[in-house]
């Protein structure tokens, strides 16, 4: 060890053990491109389904109209589109940066990824509540925007056990988020642009970065 | 300046450990082990001097039926180890 290239070498393979110890590493990239697609498919059938487009204002006003009569077929597709989805893209997202850590040959399951897990978790569980709570007084509008917002405030939250990108996702779905509580008409719209078009963004963006490591 | 690094950390192995309980709360066995992909024995005996040099803190548990011990790094380890690393970097320094 008095050799300073071997000193240096060996800095190098604290700094890596730091990181990979304390952060969840493998986090798929593609998944995100995967989860982006079916929000946008998801959208579109809700769009389809409520006659409706991105730009066309009147989502509030059906929503109101559905006033929490959970009898109403536009009501059901709406809690099942939204349910789909959440588990297409949970099992996907799991399934792909399990099979990554395989391929990066670092353990799936390690204190790292269990902090990533339950800082996730913490803001998501207490969003899915608000949502239950909102549409228990059918106020069904407020989904879109409430989902939004507590999902970018899960993943700031997470952001410090895995790649730093997720972070700044964070931050702007957290900004969609409070535009679409203003503007509640076109709440789908700014829907689709943070769980559809930026993880598609983010996705690749990570995937590139990161693919080589 | 060589005499400022410390002979505790005079390995491959206890700077990966100390590296990973310095970020972590405490970690267990499994976990060190595939960090650092040495044998059970070469991580058993470098915690142990580790520990000896009161470094490292050992805390044998039982989670259900199956025994686990985790480590974490003592307050004396983490002023020790801060402390090597600035010399490291000083002898660095100065060679290039």
């Amino acid at each position: 060890m008095e050799n300073p290239n071997e000193q240096l070498e060996a800095i190098k393979d604290m700094r890596n053990l730091m990181e990979r110890s304390s952060r969840f590493l493998s986090l798929s990239g593609l998944s995100g491109v995967a989860i982006g697609i079916f929000a946008l498919m998801g959208l579109s059938l809700l769009y389809l389904k409520l006659d409706l487009s991105p730009f066309n204002t009147g989502f509030q006003e059906k929503m109101i109209a559905l006033d929490g009569n959970y009898t109403d077929a536009i009501f059901q597709f709406l809690l099942l589109d939204a349910l789909a989805i959440l588990i297409a893209s949970l099992v996907v997202g799991t399934w792909m940066s399990v099979n990554r850590s395989k391929k990066l040959n670092l353990p799936s399951w390690d204190p790292a990824a269990k902090r990533l897990v339950i800082n996730l978790m913490i803001p998501l569980v207490a969003g899915g509540l608000l949502c239950l709570i909102f549409i228990q007084k059918g106020e069904l509008a407020y989904l879109a925007p409430v989902t939004l917002l507590f999902y970018g405030l899960a993943l700031v939250n997470a952001s410090k056990y895995t790649v730093d990108e997720i972070r700044n996702l964070g931050i702007i779905e957290i900004g969609l988020g409070l535009i679409a509580f203003w503007h509640l008409d076109f709440a789908l719209l700014f829907w689709g642009i943070g769980f559809g078009i930026l993880h598609i963004i983010y996705g690749i963006f990570i995937h590139t970065k990161h693919q080589n490591k | 300046m060589i005499g400022e690094l410390n002979k505790a950390f005079e390995s491959r192995v206890r700077l990966g450990i100390m590296s990973i309980l310095m970020v972590n709360e405490s970690v267990n066995f499994l976990t060190l082990k595939e960090m650092l992909q040495v044998t059970d024995g070469n991580i058993a005996s470098h915690v142990t001097a580790l520990e000896k040099a009161q470094y490292i803190e050992i805390k044998k548990q039982f989670i259900g039926k199956k025994p686990n011990t985790s480590y974490s790094v003592t307050n004396a380890g983490r002023k020790a180890f801060t402390e090597h690393l600035d010399a490291l970097e000083k002898l660095i320094k100065i060679s290039n």
